[in-house]
């Protein structure tokens, strides 16, 4: 296994230019799907940071007068049943959703980052060890373990956060673990050992800036298991406790009983999930592509 | 090849008996038993009678005696008592499991049966239009969570027929019985058909690649032999793996497509016995996830050396 050099594998691909926004216009317009999944995510970032400008009504304004009313000009989307503006509920929905998604996949990729390091370069007991720590963590499914998890430490936003990442670091230590055993055995590694440096300072400065590529493809994939396993506790009422509007939380709330006689809460916290999902789904698979060529499909 | 799998067999036990440290020792962190949650729903406490109730059930004890009880337990067979109901642990989840058993079943029958094929489709027809739509529907079946699928299939219905699928344990007819489990089964299956479509798609495009693929078209085979006849049965080995590994994680899709059309499985089962803080349930299911998940990848592995003769097993 050689490192990539992305600069000349753009230039053999026909790049004229390798530079800042050069660069970028390029790899879109060759990643059209990874494009629409940028556009997606930054569309649901800018929705998340702007909440309360693009919405006047606070998605809590409780108005019970205009309960479960179908979509209209004042409330496009409709209101729930408690006559909270959906639109405004979906917008600021998108926040739980990214602090959910995002924070869960840092901290279950920074502990797992630390135990796939330890594991491979350190090998011997330490590798034993945490072997068996994630075969243990990857014996149950995502959503399982999430559940016990979520339920355990109870129903707020940080704990959500923590019982999705710990059912995500399995993955990523096993993907830098493998990685750092490759890299472990380069000439670099070797030189860097010659010259007198410690063993973490290799690790740190020499083995892990290797392993960013996977890590950021991973990450990605991840983020969208992320944001759908937080959609499927909140609907399942362990996730993020009322009054935040999360969306698989507006989803428990108006299932069943309401897919006849208020199909838009049915419809449109569905597609703010799959579409946040969906968005990083698509780029995840032109990262994979443009950093990780040998996995391409 | 006999001291590898008697390894295997030995790590999987480890594996379990970690998660049953955890699984036990996370419930027993959570604020609030099952006595606090009868006796706020009392109202009015007699602290006497709730301490009664706490010996009856043994969580007066330390969590070290509890745990040795659960586990001398449960290798006796004895899976202790649902504080719920107070019928054995065993009755309330025995009757459970065939339903959940069917559902993943046919899911598992759908995603091969209409992942394989057009994963195959795909990646003959690689960069046409074809493989771009079908690489598109396999990445929303992807997107769509499974419960959203299920609510959207329910207003359809709603909106098509008037009514609602209803679970039934006795279905009257052979139709009856396929609405109820193939419905729910479609919701669940259809992440798993995606998720097989991009792994036969992208085993396809390698094996495609290869010399002996280049051989075969030389030697003037049909397209249709060197696809179906030559690439996909080497292409084949990834999807099994990943059917293997999806039929213990569909569990995750069974249990909000169970919750959202009602059925009485075991999925659901576990989420009912985690909002009832009864832990008997909640501990015996979750090991027997575990013993699902532990026992599909150790037969995936055998499979793949039975598949495959390159692949042995020493260690």
């Amino acid at each position: 296994m050689d490192a990539i050099n992305y600069d000349t594998e753009l230039r053999r691909a026909g790049a004229h230019s390798t530079h800042g926004w050069r660069k970028f216009t390029f790899l879109a317009q060759r990643h059209m799907l990874g494009t629409i999944g940028l556009v997606i995510m930054v569309m649901f970032v800018l929705a998340a940071m702007l909440a309360d400008v693009i919405c006047r009504v606070s998605p809590l304004t409780v108005d019970s007068a205009h309960a479960l009313s179908a979509p209209n000009a004042q409330h496009w989307m409709g209101t729930d049943s408690f006559g909270r503006d959906v639109w405004s509920r979906i917008i600021h929905g998108a926040r739980i959703s990214l602090a959910v998604g995002i924070g869960s996949t840092a901290l279950g990729s920074s502990i797992g980052v630390t135990i796939g390091l330890a594991s491979g370069y350190l090998s011997g007991w330490v590798d034993l060890v945490c072997q068996r720590i994630v075969d243990i963590l990857q014996a149950l499914p995502l959503l399982v373990l999430a559940l016990v998890m979520a339920a355990a430490l109870g129903p707020s936003l940080p704990n959500t956060i923590i019982a999705i990442a710990i059912p995500l670091i399995p993955t990523v230590a096993r993907v830098i673990r493998a990685n750092t055993l490759a890299l472990r055995e380069l000439a670099f590694v070797e030189a860097a050992k010659s010259i007198g440096m410690s063993e973490m300072r290799i690790a740190l400065r020499h083995v892990l800036p290797n392993t960013l590529a996977p890590l950021i493809v991973l990450a990605t994939a991840q983020l969208g298991a992320a944001i759908l396993t937080e959609a499927s506790l909140s609907f399942l009422g362990l996730g993020i406790p009322e009054p935040y509007p999360s969306w698989g939380r507006m989803l428990s709330e108006s299932a069943a009983e309401y897919v006849r006689t208020a199909p838009w809460l049915v419809i449109f916290p569905g597609v703010a999930i799959s579409l946040a999902v969906f968005g990083t789904n698509l780029l995840g698979d032109a990262l994979r592509d443009i950093l990780d060529p040998r996995q391409r499909g | 090849m006999f001291a590898y799998i008697v390894r295997r067999l030995v790590l999987m036990l480890v594996t379990l008996f970690g998660i049953s440290v955890i699984i036990f020792v996370l419930l027993r962190i959570v604020p609030g038993n099952i006595v606090d949650i009868l006796f706020a729903a009392a109202g009015y406490v007699d602290p006497a009678d709730k301490a009664n109730l706490e010996r009856e059930l043994g969580l007066d004890q330390s969590i070290v005696m509890q745990y040795l009880h659960w586990i001398g337990g449960l290798l006796r067979g004895d899976l202790g008592y649902s504080y719920v109901s107070e019928k054995p642990a065993l009755d309330e989840i025995l009757p459970r499991i065939p339903i959940t058993a069917r559902l993943a079943g046919l899911a598992l029958l759908f995603s091969a049966s209409i992942g394989i094929p057009l994963g195959v489709i795909s990646a003959v027809n690689q960069g046409t239009r074809l493989d771009y739509i079908l690489r598109i529907v396999s990445l929303s079946g992807l997107s769509l969570p499974s419960f959203w699928l299920g609510l959207l299939i329910l207003m359809a219905s709603v909106a098509l027929f008037g009514t609602m699928p209803i679970f039934n344990p006795n279905p009257q007819s052979f139709g009856e019985a396929c609405a109820i489990y193939c419905v729910p089964a479609l919701a669940v299956g259809f992440r798993s058909a995606a998720l097989v479509m991009r792994i036969t798609r992208s085993s396809m495009l390698e094996i495609l690649r290869q010399d002996y693929i280049r051989t075969a078209r030389a030697k003037g085979a049909s397209e249709r032999a060197v696809n179906y006849h030559h690439a996909l049965k080497n292409a084949i080995l990834p999807v099994i793996t990943v059917i293997g590994i999806e039929a213990a994680f569909l569990v995750g899709g069974l249990i909000v497509t169970e919750t959202v059309f009602n059925i009485p499985g075991v999925a659901r089962f576990l989420v009912e016995a985690i909002r009832w803080r009864d832990y008997p349930i909640v501990q015996n299911l979750v090991m027997l996830i575990a013993l699902v998940v532990v026992v599909a990848n150790f037969t995936v592995d055998m499979l793949y050396a039975a598949f495959d003769p390159r692949i042995r097993y020493t260690d």
